[in-house]
């Protein structure tokens, strides 16, 4: 329990961090934070007037704790363009990148430990040789790259796929849940989810497979070997599932990094989700919308590296049940 | 007895040259990284006598023998790789191309092997305080999202590669100096370490002569996965459209191809090359890394 609470402080602190950097980040920004809502007819006393209604007016530290104090209510602002609550936007279009996200990484680790384990299995054969440099070939191809070669192939030649957006125009749902167990979002997903499980399946294929490598030579493996098992039996029952702890946690730390490494796919396929938000938001210097979108990206990745440092703890029983030696 | 079974990475006089000696070795006991230094080399060359290679300018614009714009051509001789729908060259974009990504890779490589490998080394050597607010800087420039940032830094401090290189160098170096403070806790306890250090040399001295030559293969390999992320983020920031619209590079070409629909033309020869070459670049770092683990930390040799 101690533990868990050090983990937490620990990630929470890092989050309080990464919310300052940006606070001041923002702040040494070129331009005030209202020259969105300044008008050039305002005279001095009007500017001066706005700036006082904002706490523009107070010193930066007092301005950081109102910031902060905000935040903890998810009291974001409103978007100088859209006019809106910064937070009713990003919860918009939060699910879609969720949904993205987490699909993308499933489809990604199912594959990427059975082909990682399959691969142990051939350790030393052709196929495995030629298996390795393909599979670290795909992590290294940017992301948005894949999206482009597989929209001009499947999209636009063979016109499987639509090319971009969450839904073909002119749909109406009655509510966003239906809207998104129909057949035309999942339409739409595919292709996005094709290109991320691309990318992202590298990294369980060959954390998966090294595992294997080094859990094979345990000693509990030979001991499950002089105890007569069968071979399909030790590597499912027991060189798999030890072999899976690492790959659990870096699940979780994958949704967390994939969250924002979304800004390129979601912006390739034009799907309405947080990261293409965060990209538009700074190309037309909406402050607040930006720093919004950055702030949940950045407390998913806070969030998931906390649930991953639990799962390794409860996963591995050296950490749980560690401290004899 | 342990002291003695340490394999010694070299015991008297300056270790430098011994593992300098056995770094340009590596490549040739491993066939990964032999690859990967000739993917680097091919690269280095091609960015040398781009002018050679491309007789034409980059940013160009052609007109055909008619006097007519010479866009979307298809390739062939007179182009190779055909032209933009303004009329470029993309085959002299393409190898101009590798200039900027081989400054954009060096530049981060740099700065972040040299920022992790110092950072790594004090935390490490003198641990205490020093290395508790080391470490504290480093996990929370590890917290913060790496694409995100980038783009929020270049976006508001003005889309140049030396801001770019910025932002990859400011979130890198926590990974090498993490894993080279792991490095230096064990070698400080190292036997050869301790005859300097009752000899009375300085604690500076112990640890820029007798630790940091040993730890040089590992900043070298951070440095090499340096240079294919910082392509990857400068390929990615400008295909967002944050990038440096002065310079020719590879994310430059993929934002231009897809800005002005080279996907559904289905001009594979203007958007295609320039990936597979960011994949070149990139692959040949991890092999070079990969090269590494096999030759410098041999536990899993004839698995």
């Amino acid at each position: 329990m101690r533990l868990v609470l050090e983990r937490f402080t620990h990630n929470a602190l890092a989050l309080l961090a990464v919310t300052t950097i940006l606070f001041f980040m923002f702040r040494l920004m070129p331009g005030t934070p209202l020259a969105a809502f300044i008008n050039e007819n305002l005279n001095a006393d009007q500017q001066q007037a706005m700036l006082e209604q904002f706490g523009l007016d107070r010193p930066m530290w007092q301005q950081y704790f109102i910031y902060l104090a905000n935040l903890l209510q998810g009291e974001m602002g409103l978007s100088f363009f859209q006019r809106r609550p910064v937070m009713t936007i990003l919860l918009e279009v939060l699910p879609n990148s969720v949904i993205l996200t987490l699909t993308s990484l499933i489809i990604a680790y199912i594959f990427g430990v059975l082909a990682g384990a399959w691969l142990a299995w051939k350790r030393g054969s052709w196929i495995e040789r030629a298996a390795v440099p393909a599979v670290l070939a795909t992590r290294a191809a940017p992301e948005f790259w894949i999206g482009m070669v597989l929209l001009a192939l499947l999209s636009f030649n063979a016109g499987w796929f639509p090319s971009g957006g969450a839904s073909s125009p002119g749909m109406a749902y009655s509510s966003n849940w239906d809207r998104i167990f129909s057949l035309d979002y999942v339409h739409h997903l595919a292709l996005p989810v094709l290109t991320l499980a691309l990318y992202l399946q590298g990294l369980p294929l060959l954390l998966m497979r090294s595992n294997m490598l080094e859990v094979m030579h345990e000693e509990f493996v030979t001991m499950a070997r002089m105890k007569g098992l069968s071979e399909w039996r030790i590597v499912i029952g027991h060189a798999a599932r030890n072999a899976l702890l690492p790959v659990v946690t870096a699940f979780a730390l994958g949704v967390g990094l994939s969250m924002g490494g979304n800004v390129v796919i979601e912006t390739v396929f034009s799907w309405p989700g947080i990261g293409r938000l965060l990209v538009q938001a700074v190309s037309v210097h909406d402050y607040p919308l930006a720093q919004g979108a950055f702030l949940m990206i950045a407390l998913v990745l806070a969030l998931m590296n906390f649930v991953a440092d639990l799962l390794y703890m409860v996963l591995d029983p050296r950490v749980s049940h560690g401290r004899k030696s | 007895m342990a002291e003695r079974a340490e394999p010694a990475p070299a015991r008297t006089g300056w270790p430098l040259l011994p593992v300098l000696r056995r770094m340009a070795a590596m490549p040739l006991k491993d066939p990964f990284a032999f690859a990967g230094v000739l993917i680097y080399l091919l690269f280095a060359l091609v960015a040398l006598f781009a002018a050679e290679l491309a007789p034409l300018d980059p940013m160009e614009i052609l007109f055909t023998k008619a006097g007519k714009l010479a866009a979307n051509v298809p390739p062939g001789a007179e182009f190779p790789l055909g032209t933009t729908n303004l009329g470029r060259d993309i085959y002299a974009q393409l190898i101009y191309g590798t200039r900027s990504a081989l400054a954009v890779g060096l530049s981060a490589a740099i700065i972040v092997a040299t920022v992790g490998t110092i950072v790594g080394l004090v935390a490490g050597y003198f641990g205490g305080t020093t290395d508790a607010v080391l470490m504290r800087i480093a996990d929370m420039a590890l917290s913060l999202p790496f694409l995100p940032f980038v783009i929020v830094l270049t976006g508001f401090l003005g889309a140049s590669t030396s801001n770019i290189v910025l932002a990859v160098a400011l979130l890198l170096w926590p990974n090498s100096a993490r894993v080279i403070r792991s490095q230096v806790l064990t070698l400080r306890e190292r036997a050869y370490v301790e005859a300097a250090r009752v000899t009375g040399a300085s604690a500076w001295r112990i640890l820029f002569v007798h630790i940091a030559p040993n730890i040089l293969p590992l900043s070298f390999v951070y440095a090499a996965i340096a240079i294919g992320w910082a392509i990857i983020t400068e390929a990615s920031v400008s295909f967002l459209g944050f990038g440096d619209s002065g310079s020719v590079s590879w994310g430059m070409m993929l934002q231009d191809a897809f800005a002005s629909q080279a996907l559904s033309r289905g001009q594979y020869a203007w958007f295609v090359p320039p990936g597979i070459c960011i994949v070149l670049v990139v692959v040949a770092g991890f092999f070079i890394s990969r090269g590494y683990e096999e030759v410098f930390m041999p536990r899993l040799r004839g698995r």
